[in-house]
């Protein structure tokens, strides 16, 4: 059963699976385990960004291609729903229609882009993301009538889904079960859901088929495989799966803007979950995003006071600043890539084998 | 000092001197390559198809100086870029970060030399600014050296280790340049001399762009000189082709890389410096910002070619500004469009480099 679940996946190491059982137990009973709006909040985040880190290590770990357009996938998912629940009423029609729209462009997209780039070489990909994401950021910000400009858009969501909604009279565990649980419970089970199913993807011979084109492209076109058509597809599902996250966090945000879903800072909090994680493993993207979330919500705190601390010294003051915990996250990065291209995950399975 | 380690071009020129001329007396009498001068049409082509859109003869040719100006500023920061892809098969993501650096040098060095930069005389002026670039050019390119050592050459050959690497060298660079300039945006004011516009009759030209046009036309001429017409440009070139063969004659190629990534990186700090005034804003993002244009161009032009780079400059420059007279919600968006519709035309860009 589990095995199938994980689609024969296994984490293959003891303490991999421990961590991992650790992060599915916590984030699956976080309203009864961490009650709060913060690590709500928190908790709704790491689920997101799973999908998110999951998605895109689906291109970068297992098919080998950068991508920088990853946030513009997951803000068309976000605007998507905004949009339809602005416009429309705020029912489940308009979410779904929301979210079947947002995951419709950005698949399209994502085949455009890709047919247009992955034809000649790998690298231009890399380049025409990058472009293609920032004119779609300020295209967003310009078209201020559908997209509500730098402000973004607030909206309501169904009714279910309200603060004032009670599944259920009285407390369940000494918690109200309200609107923001059921919207906590939606977020967590369509994450699990999509993250099993990615799962799924890289262990059928459809994934194999990536590795093997991560590894020698060359070679595997010269078995007959179409690594255009590969290579594209696999961004088509990883855009898909990013505009669901994003209509994810829209429905939890209650508002969709420029700063929470395109700003490239986002695209380069991916990009670091899924390289100190462990590219080419889902589990990574999983460790991955939940310990720079942590990190970014809680570690930023110890990094003020370690700037309090040092506030003497004029320049150890301003590198201890918690503005710039990106330049520690950054040397952590550049360091991954060199000396463990596995990651976190690959640190962990080594240390199985040793042992 | 600049030209002795520029190098490379692409086998397909399309300007400045024929390919071969310095080859003259070694060898047999080369295979003339033919030149492809259609890319380069394309330059005036834009220009004349809107002279109707624009209207006014005189907004035409204020928006072509700035068309100009803006291509060349970009032409000097992606030339370095797009030189050491052509050699080395690096695609330097942190490139910006040199950028960046030499913005933000250069705005030091002026504000620092105040008096002079606020006097009237134009040679004050002058005497200002040329040490400034010259110090973003320096630092620059002392930086991009330390990056090739540190960051880049362990992943030679690894395209995707090298875009993340040089992507997280991007991010430290910027975080550091927070950490020493302070995160907040610099302010720039243009000397007196290089404020204002000449005026011709009812036309108005920017002084600062007539500036930035000649600079870029100076490293332009310059980089296809020492490609063409100096041996050390014979020899990367050379390397281009092939550089197992170049080595195997016993010249080191590894040193001629690194020269040309130092001289790429200090173009950059200049193409940053005059950036800078250009906005006369400095941010820490400004690397960034520019970074999706550079891209756009040397892909448009043909990743590795110097001639490509510059056709592809010009374009943008020039779309960008007619296209943000005309409509401007769109004008981000037309640099797309340019370069889907020039991947369509020539998928490898305008000048494709051979080899790869």
């Amino acid at each position: 059963m589990l095995r199938a679940l994980l689609s024969d996946n296994l984490p293959r190491s003891r303490w991999l699976a421990a961590v991992l059982i650790v992060i599915v137990l916590a984030l699956a009973l976080a309203p009864f385990l961490f009650p709060g709006a913060k690590s709500l909040n928190v908790a709704v985040k790491i689920c997101v960004f799973i999908v998110l880190a999951a998605s895109y290590d689906l291109l970068l770990g297992y098919t080998g291609i950068v991508s920088f357009a990853h946030t513009m996938f997951f803000g068309i998912g976000g605007y998507g729903v905004a949009i339809a629940l602005a416009r429309l009423a705020p029912d489940w029609g308009a979410v779904a229609l929301g979210t079947g729209a947002g995951v419709l462009v950005a698949v399209v997209l994502a085949a455009l882009i890709g047919l247009f780039s992955l034809r000649v070489r790998t690298i231009f990909f890399a380049m025409i993301t990058l472009a293609v994401a920032s004119a779609f950021a300020i295209l967003a910000s310009q078209l201020s009538g559908l997209t509500g400009g730098e402000d973004g858009l607030n909206y309501r969501v169904p009714e279910a889904l309200r603060p004032a909604f009670r599944l259920v009279e009285g407390d369940v565990l000494g918690v109200a079960v309200n609107g923001r649980i059921m919207t906590y419970y939606l977020v967590f089970l369509v994450s699990l859901a999509l993250v099993l199913a990615m799962m799924r993807v890289v262990s059928s011979p459809f994934g194999s088929v990536l590795m093997a084109i991560r590894e020698n492209a060359f070679r595997a076109e010269a078995i007959g495989y179409r690594t255009v058509v590969y290579r594209t597809v696999a961004s088509c599902i990883a855009a898909a799966a990013a505009a669901v996250a994003g209509a994810l966090l829209a429905l939890w945000l209650r508002h969709t803007g420029p700063d929470t879903t395109l700003s490239f800072d986002l695209m380069i909090d991916i990009l670091l979950m899924v390289v100190i994680g462990g590219m080419g493993t889902m589990y990574g993207a999983v460790l991955g995003a939940t310990l720079l979330i942590l990190a970014q919500n809680y570690l930023q705190d110890a990094m003020a006071a370690a700037s309090q601390a040092a506030s003497g010294v004029p320049l150890v003051a301003n590198l201890l600043h918690p503005d710039r915990w990106l330049l520690w996250l950054g040397l952590l990065f550049i360091l991954c890539v060199y000396f463990f291209p596995t990651g976190i995950v690959g640190r962990l399975r080594a240390a199985r084998g040793r042992g | 000092m600049m030209p002795a380690t520029e190098t490379t071009s692409p086998p397909l020129r399309p300007s400045g001197a024929p390919p071969h001329a310095a080859r003259g007396e070694e060898g047999p009498p080369p295979v003339r390559a033919r030149r492809d001068i259609v890319p380069l049409l394309l330059v005036p082509a834009l220009m004349l198809a809107a002279l109707p859109l624009v209207g006014s003869p005189a907004s035409w040719v204020t928006l072509s100086v700035a068309g100009l100006a803006m291509g060349l500023m970009i032409f000097v920061m992606a030339s370095g870029l797009t030189l050491t892809f052509g050699l080395m098969d690096v695609l330097n993501f942190g490139h910006g970060a040199f950028i960046a650096v030499g913005a933000f040098v250069a705005a030091s060095v002026m504000l620092a030399m105040g008096p002079w930069m606020g006097s009237d005389s134009l040679w004050l002026n002058l005497a200002a600014v040329a040490p400034a670039i010259l110090a973003a050019m320096v630092l620059s390119g002392l930086l991009g050296w330390g990056f090739e050592r540190v960051i880049v050459k362990p992943v030679y050959g690894q395209h995707l280790k090298q875009i993340l690497v040089t992507m997280g060298g991007l991010i430290v660079a910027e975080q550091l340049l927070k950490v020493v300039w302070g995160p907040d945006q610099i302010t720039l004011t243009r000397p007196p001399a290089l404020r204002g516009a000449f005026i011709i009759g009812d036309v108005a030209i920017e002084k600062y762009r007539v500036l930035a046009v000649a600079v870029g036309l100076v490293v332009f001429v310059v980089m296809q000189l020492a490609l063409g017409r100096t041996r050390i440009g014979l020899l990367v070139r050379a390397g281009v082709e092939n550089s197992e063969m170049v080595e195997a004659l016993g010249y080191r190629i590894g040193r001629v890389f690194v020269g040309v990534f130092v001289v790429g990186s200090a173009l950059a700090g200049l193409g940053g410096a005059l950036w800078a005034l250009y906005q006369e804003t400095v941010t820490a993002a400004i690397g960034a910002q520019v970074m999706v244009l550079i891209f756009i161009v040397i892909i448009i032009g043909g990743l590795g070619s110097v001639g490509g780079c510059f056709v592809g400059a010009l374009l943008v420059g020039l779309v960008a500004n007619y296209i943000g007279f005309l409509a401007p919600k769109v004008a981000l968006g037309s640099n797309i469009l340019l370069m889907a519709l020039v991947l369509l035309w020539r998928p490898q860009g305008l000048y494709p480099v051979a080899r790869r």
